[in-house]
């Protein structure tokens, strides 16, 4: 079981002083969150990709591979990545390219976007979203899988012979979470591949997404990659700890009453209605242990808890109590209750011994530069003979 | 005109009673909007009853849950009251909706609530349309403002809507009228129709996975994966697509 944070870098003033931070303020803050995620022994750090203020995670890649450079042992993930207005030709680059520098702490979890003019912005159409959603993923996959891809589809400029660079870290794509609230299209394509399948469980009644759950893992085992229980589902929350439970509600309260998406909403009502859990370290295991009893065992958890304008110091100290207080024991509880048979969320080690074995990954060697800056039609040295790529000579 | 020949809906054979559902947002005690669809509803079951046909009349009152909408909108779920309300509305064979008139328009309790049901929620729902204002001026109201609604609803609003003024109220026309707008319900009611059409029709409007509709998808069971963007999802091509 892996438990995280998410993020998705947003900026407000603080309620309680008046103060904003800046974007430098804020991106430097969320290196130390990061940081401090990675110290204390959480498994996943995860940042959201935006496009507008009052965000700034506009480059998750550029943002990742410095805290790569910065942490241990700390997976870093994605909450989300833009499957629908990014080309996934710079997807799969970018990220095989995290994948090496991050040496394999990588995986990312890829979904729509709900900010409506990004996808003007970005020359798409949100009434296509679900569509450009499902095909790009389509040829993403391929191209992390395949050294020549020939592909053709309704979005995207056609590919002749095109081959993503770098191929993935030891030709093994990172692992791959769909993120979906609503769309049990989203949950097919995760089951289809034997992907995870994600749901941010925030801003929403508690166990609101169970029946998409259980349609990605009814469909998961349709699929043949295990039975239902085997699944690879995660899920998000948010909380606030404190030591003392009557300190936590204090202190969150104006944070959450004057957050614009909250704003006009009823503490207690979100207390009650959804995973929101404000208080002591033990609350919050508590809640956390329901998750479990109302979707099944399941693979990551994370937590939203360094947004809403809290000062860097409180977030800090948020991923502190986090894994200091609340994660060791979640560790050992839902352990104890897990089923047998019930796998872990892949990592890159395992995905390479489920390759590979005990044999040596592959490591692709590109064919020398024939003289028009290209490889010629086999990229690289051991690409499969059948696979050639076939582009106009520059001769 | 007569009614008696035709046939009891399916519902009654299995001896659930038709239920109908008022939604009144009136505020003040007593409120004509409720008075209104109350005397709607009693004249439908009095006709559904002359027919043999067994009906119930639940009653939801938005005054009470107007802080609770409010936050629905801004929450963007509805709490347990309001998801309470959502429930019944969902379960209804029938509707009378009814709202007083304010500025002009429909009241903005009775549009909020609306604002937060599935679009898919009442599809081929029968439904009376009733309003009541302080002048005959505003009799247009329920026919050009709550007429439009449930027809994004994809309800079936009975012909005859009911608007009352207080010169209404001393006047044996309203009485007509509502029977006539009573007529009609129990007369969908009685064929079926909206159950037919929904039961025929439901692929093809457009649904929420797990909304709050009866005929909602709520598992890989329910959902249809002959569609375009299923095959998508399962790796497929994309020629056919429309758009």
């Amino acid at each position: 079981m892996q438990f995280g944070i998410f993020t998705v870098g947003d900026i407000a003033p603080d309620p309680t002083t008046g103060y904003t931070q800046s974007e430098a303020e804020r991106i430097s803050n969320i290196v130390r969150v990061a940081e401090r995620a990675d110290e204390v022994g959480l498994d996943v750090f995860a940042i959201g990709e935006h496009h507008n203020p009052p965000f700034v995670p506009s480059s998750p890649t550029t943002l990742l591979a410095h805290i790569a450079a910065l942490t241990k042992q700390i997976t870093l993930s994605t909450s989300i990545t833009l499957i629908t207005t990014n080309d996934p030709v710079k997807i799969a680059e970018d990220y095989a390219m995290l994948q090496h520098v991050a040496k394999g702490r990588l995986d990312l979890m890829v979904g729509r976007g709900n900010t409506v003019p990004v996808y003007p912005w970005f020359g798409r159409d949100i009434r296509q979203g679900v569509a450009l959603a499902l095909e790009n993923y389509n040829l993403l996959h391929r191209l992390w899988r395949e050294d020549v891809v020939d592909w053709e589809g309704m979005f995207r400029t056609p590919l002749q012979g095109f081959t993503s660079t770098p191929r993935p870290l030891d030709d093994v794509p990172p692992f791959v979470w769909h993120g979906s609230i609503r769309t049990p299209e989203i949950a097919e394509q995760a089951a289809f591949y034997g992907n995870g399948y994600f749901a941010n469980h925030i801003l929403a009644p508690n166990f609101h997404f169970k029946p998409l759950v259980e349609f990605y893992r009814d469909r998961f085992e349709h699929y043949g990659h295990g039975t239902r229980d085997q699944a690879i589902v995660g899920l998000g929350g948010q909380s606030f700890i404190a030591r003392r439970s009557q300190d936590a509600l204090k202190t969150f309260r104006p944070y959450f009453e004057n957050y614009p998406v909250f704003r006009g909403s009823s503490l207690d009502d979100y207390l009650a209605r959804t995973p929101l859990t404000v208080g002591s370290p033990q609350e919050v295991i508590d809640k956390v242990l329901t998750f479990q009893e109302g979707f099944g065992d399941y693979q990551r958890q994370l937590f939203a808890l360094d947004g809403l304008a809290l000062p860097v110091e409180l977030a800090l100290e948020q991923v502190e109590l986090l894994g200091t207080e609340v994660v060791p024991v979640l560790r050992k509880e839902m352990a104890a209750r897990r089923a047998p048979g019930v796998p872990d969320a892949p990592t890159h080690a395992t995905l390479v011994a489920a390759k590979y074995g005990d044999a040596e990954p592959r490591q692709p060697r590109p064919n020398p530069n024939r003289g028009d800056n290209l490889s010629g039609t086999s990229p690289y040295q051991d690409s499969a003979p059948e696979f050639q790529a076939r582009f106009p000579s520059a001769a | 005109m007569t009614t008696e020949s035709l046939p009891v809906p399916a519902s009654s054979d299995a001896g659930s009673a038709v239920r109908l559902l008022v939604i009144s947002a009136g505020v003040s005690e007593p409120s004509s909007s409720r008075l209104l669809a109350d005397r709607a509803a009693q004249k439908t079951v009095d006709l559904l009853a002359d027919a043999g046909v067994a009906a119930s009349v639940g009653v939801i009152e938005l005054g009470p849950l107007a802080v609770d909408i409010a936050q629905g909108i801004v929450s963007g779920f509805p709490n347990e009251r309001v998801q309470a309300a959502i429930d019944r509305l969902a379960a209804a064979d029938a509707v009378i909706a009814s709202t007083p008139v304010y500025k002009a328009g429909i009241s903005g309790l009775f549009k909020s609530f609306a604002d937060l049901l599935d679009n898919d929620l009442l599809i081929a729902t029968p439904v009376i349309l009733a309003a009541t204002a302080g002048t005959a001026r505003h009799a247009m109201v329920a026919d050009e403002q709550l007429r439009p609604l449930f027809a994004f609803l994809r309800a079936l609003p009975v012909p005859t809507s009911l608007f009352a003024a207080p010169e209404d109220w001393g006047s044996s026309e309203l009485g007509r009228r509502i029977e006539r707008a009573a007529t009609e319900l129990a007369l969908l009611l009685r064929n079926g129709i909206g159950r037919s059409i929904a039961e025929s029709a439901w692929s093809g409007y457009q649904h929420q996975f797990s909304g709050n509709a009866t005929r909602a998808e709520r598992s890989a069971a329910d959902v249809d994966f002959d569609t375009d963007l299923m095959r998508l999802a399962a790796g497929g091509g994309i020629r056919t697509m429309g758009g």
